[in-house]
């Protein structure tokens, strides 16, 4: 299915002539590059939420960490062709009268060194965020609603100013990825390629780690976690490596975000993000990884195509498509599937 | 952000004092005769003023100001403010409620009441100059020193000790002699101790310097803190040692007092800000906290309770103060039965499954936006403040409480033991607490569980409603309200502990307190960060919040 898209898009895209009507235009590429990361996020959330039973209400903030990482990397490539042109500090800092460049943007400028940040820094975030939740076993909704917590106090954070981090503005009017013109058809569907790579490749090892003895451990976990530990497993550490995996590909899919949506800001923390990102899971299915990413795309394209033809009536059919899932659905779109085997 | 929504606001008292006299007098009792001679010789006095030069309406205001006419202090005043007027074709001596528009308001001198309208080219004004203005000052605060009134009074004096002059303080060593109330007298001692400054007896200042020290006033701080200036050359202002240790002493006192106050305004801020939190969160702690619901749709059940009171307001528009009174029940049924029918069509089918609550109730909060921007349009609607809810109570020089802050605080307390009667004296309370505890053993006991849940529901619902009343009048509203709050709300009810009432009263309260202690250092956004990363710290301590649920019942909520 994703090698479907990543061929024939490009294919619709480059090779068929704009006049006809199966070329995709630029707009669509992009529209579908984010779609494929919204996918990615849920499938992140799904690995823990569905195979664990932890339900992050803080995900989007690890994409988003990892979108301000590339945002970074992106801004210090533009260099003197800012506003204000200074080579070194982007437009904001000049804007704000910062004097040099703050240190944690050092390095920045090295694309290896930002796309080890991506990794790095929303991993470090759950490593450190997971293991002082885990270790006090807070769990069911209180993790819930301290991840929301989290990922609030990150907006304030990030909203600020003097945080470094170009404030309510963001990161914006990117130029180029290691010399590509951003705007650039081509550029854009070997971006859209690489997503879906990224997607496939982040598939595949989730379903490796659930299908892993590891996985079963989880899905022990997720039904009795008592139990699981009287068994002698280490549910803990369990729970903290499965959810720091979740946040660097939650991370991975912020960073391959930026690039095809040319923006950044502190809104993508909003505790709103991550609600909905939950209930993509919820409508495709948890617990099933595919159905993640189905619920995402198709919940993302009704809310494209809804708030384009009907905007007055938008919220109304969201709105009722969660309430209707939820309450006949409970497996989800992927419920409609016939069941092939279990626990699939 | 906490911060914004708390916006106190300050009614400028500068036309309402300007005004008072005069409506004093309207008030005040006054007997109004039909001409008596005294009248007819006020009337006659005043009527001199026309063509006296500005040396002879000197003598014609002490001639009237003599007389004690009741109306004198009125046409005084009104002279003072370029208020005075004579009518061209039949020069006869006007008031006029304001000097500005065409035409002008009338009002008869004699008994104070309106007499129509004139147009401004009809009129001529009595005019004034500096020396006469002085002069009407001093007459004028006289009468005002002597106003029945403690709150004239006591402005009166505030007014003349910024400008002290030899008059002025004559006038207030008499008044000093007769005043009896207490707060009157310690402001005119103040005002002739600043007098006594001026001075050059060593021992009056000393004895000056050690009453303004009882003083909190910033002007009061800031004249005493002259005397520690020093010339450019380095020599000090004041020449005298010991006066300059006594005021050195003096400030430092009046500095302490303020900063005693100014931590007990921060203190009353964080109880304000808290009852906002508490009044927010209580709703939540029930629907959340006995039902296991996690209610996305808390804060616009809020919002649809701030609209209810725009739309009371709407529809009732000449009774703002009483509209508000009107809102908090209509506000309560609105939510509530939107609580209700959620319940019945919706969350009944999702009990012990709380993550499914969460997205069924999202769509609703989603459906209910939408439904207010439908009708009420996505422009933010703005809730006109009552009278008796603007101002503030002035308790001394450096602390005032404004009314809004404190109405919360006192609304919060009424609706917060109203739900602990409701859940603890009633048996509606009874059997909610009994299924919450344990439902299937309630359910054989015969109480009706399908019943009881849908009243749980709908109070925690209303409640959000009621809350939703009190943030119009904090905030604008508009359809994002509920949202800007459903963070808030949650991290109370989980700091306090979920299922427990007393917990989320002390939980939004010690938020509110820190918050607001953190903020004058760190800046309302980083205030609000450090509060929610306490939070996220303390609830790995406390894993299950300030006053965990015990037992069995505390397990997999």
């Amino acid at each position: 299915m994703l090698a479907v898209v990543a061929i024939v898009v490009p294919i619709l895209n480059q090779a068929v002539p704009s006049s006809s009507v199966f070329h995709l235009s630029a707009y669509g590429i992009t529209l579908i590059g984010k779609y494929l990361c919204y996918g990615m996020l849920a499938m992140a959330l799904d690995l823990i939420w569905g195979y664990c039973g932890i339900l992050s209400l803080g995900h989007a903030a690890f994409f988003a960490l990892g979108g301000y990482a590339m945002g970074m990397y992106l801004m210090r490539q533009i260099g003197a062709r800012g506003v204000y042109g200074n080579p070194i500090l982007p437009d904001f800092m000049v804007f704000l009268n910062y004097k040099s460049l703050p240190w944690f943007w050092y390095g920045f400028n090295h694309f290896p060194f930002a796309l080890v940040m991506m990794v790095v820094v929303p991993a470090s975030l759950a490593l450190v965020f997971g293991w002082f939740a885990f270790r006090s076993r807070v769990t069911g909704v209180y993790f819930s609603i301290i991840t929301q917590a989290l990922t609030y106090a990150l907006m304030l954070a990030f909203f600020r100013n003097d945080m470094g981090f170009g404030g309510n503005n963001g990161f914006t009017d990117f130029k180029d990825i290691l010399g590509f013109d951003l705007h650039s058809d081509r550029t854009r569907v070997v971006l859209l390629m690489i997503t879906a790579a990224a997607l496939a490749a982040s598939f595949l090892a989730c379903r490796l780690i659930v299908e892993s003895r590891a996985g079963r451990v989880s899905r022990a976990i997720r039904d009795a976690e008592s139990r699981t530990r009287f068994l002698g497993y280490p549910v803990e550490s369990f729970k903290l490596w499965l959810f720091v995996f979740s946040g660097i590909v939650a991370g991975i899919a912020g960073a391959l975000y930026v690039p095809q949506v040319g923006i950044i800001n502190p809104s993508e923390f909003a505790p709103i993000n991550s609600i909905e990102a939950v209930i993509w899971v919820a409508i495709g299915g948890r617990g099933t990884l595919y159905g993640a990413i189905a619920g995402a795309v198709l919940v993302n394209y009704a809310k494209t195509y809804l708030t384009g033809a009907f905007p007055e009536i938008w919220l109304y059919a969201l709105g009722a498509l969660f309430v209707l899932v939820t309450l006949f659905l409970p497996r989800g779109i992927i419920g409609l599937v016939p069941a092939r085997g279990k626990n699939k | 952000m906490f911060r914004p929504e708390l916006q106190v606001i300050h009614r400028l008292p500068s036309g309402a004092q300007r005004l008072f006299p005069l409506l004093l007098a309207l008030w005040g009792g006054v007997p109004v005769h039909a001409q008596s001679p005294n009248d007819a010789n006020f009337l006659a006095t005043l009527g001199e003023l026309r063509e006296a030069t500005y040396s002879d309406k000197a003598n014609i205001v002490e001639r009237l100001s003599q007389a004690g006419h009741p109306s004198v202090r009125a046409a005084l005043t009104a002279f003072l403010e370029d208020r005075l007027y004579f009518r061209n074709n039949d020069q006869k001596v006007f008031l006029v409620k304001s000097a500005e528009g065409d035409p002008l308001n009338l009002i008869d001198p004699l008994s104070l009441k309106s007499a129509g309208s004139a147009p401004a080219d009809s009129l001529t004004k009595i005019g004034t100059n500096n020396a006469l203005r002085r002069t009407l000052r001093t007459t004028v605060a006289h009468f005002a020193l002597s106003s029945p009134e403690v709150s004239v009074r006591l402005d009166a004096v505030r007014d003349m000790s910024r400008s002290l002059d030899e008059a002025t303080v004559t006038l207030l060593r008499q008044r000093l002699s007769v005043e009896t109330n207490s707060r009157v007298r310690k402001e005119i001692a103040t005002g002739l101790a600043l007098a006594t400054l001026d001075g050059s007896d060593t021992k009056e200042r000393l004895a000056a310097i050690d009453t303004l020290s009882q003083s909190v006033n910033q002007d009061v701080r800031n004249r005493l803190a002259l005397l520690l200036g020093k010339a450019p050359d380095g020599s000090f202002d004041e020449k005298d040692e010991k006066v300059r240790r006594a005021a050195a002493s003096a400030v430092k006192t009046i500095d302490q007092w303020r900063t005693f106050y100014s931590a007990f305004e921060t203190l009353f801020f964080g109880l304000s800000l808290g009852s906002v939190l508490v009044l927010i969160a209580i709703g939540l702690a029930i629907t959340f906290g006995v039902m296991g619901v996690i209610n996305m749709a808390h804060g616009e059940l809020m919002m649809l309770g701030a609209y209810t009171t725009y739309a009371v307001q709407t529809a009732m528009p000449g009774h703002i103060g009483t509209s508000i009174l009107v809102a908090i029940p209509a506000a309560f049924m609105v939510a509530g039965l939107t609580g209700v029918l959620m319940e019945r069509t919706i969350i009944r089918h999702l009990y012990g499954r709380p993550l499914e609550t969460l997205l069924a109730t999202f769509g609703v909060s989603l459906i209910l936006q939408q439904t207010v921007r439908s009708i009420f349009s996505a422009l933010n609607r703005s809730v006109v403040t009552p009278d008796w809810m603007s101002g503030s109570l002035r308790l001394n020089d450096a602390l005032a409480i404004t009314y809004n802050r404190l109405y919360i605080v006192i609304f919060m307390l009424v609706v917060f033991s109203l739900i602990l009667v409701v859940l603890k004296r009633t048996r509606i309370g009874l059997d909610i607490r009994a299924v919450s505890q344990n439902r299937a053993m309630a359910k054989a006991m015969g109480i009706r569980t399908e019943w009881v849940d849908a009243a749980t529901f709908g109070l925690g619902s209303g409640i959000a409603g009621v809350a939703g009343v009190a943030l119009s009048q904090l905030t604008n509203v508009g359809p994002n309200l509920g949202q800007s709050y459903i963070i808030d709300s949650f991290m109370v009810v989980v700091f306090g502990g979920v299922g427990n009432l007393w917990g989320s009263f002390i939980g939004g309260m010690s938020m509110g307190i820190v918050n607001e202690l953190l903020e004058p250092y760190a800046g309302a956004v980083l205030a609000k960060i450090f509060v929610l990363v306490a939070l996220i710290l303390f609830i790995q301590r406390r894993p299950r919040g300030l006053f965990p649920q015990a037992g069995r019942a505390g397990e997999d909520k």
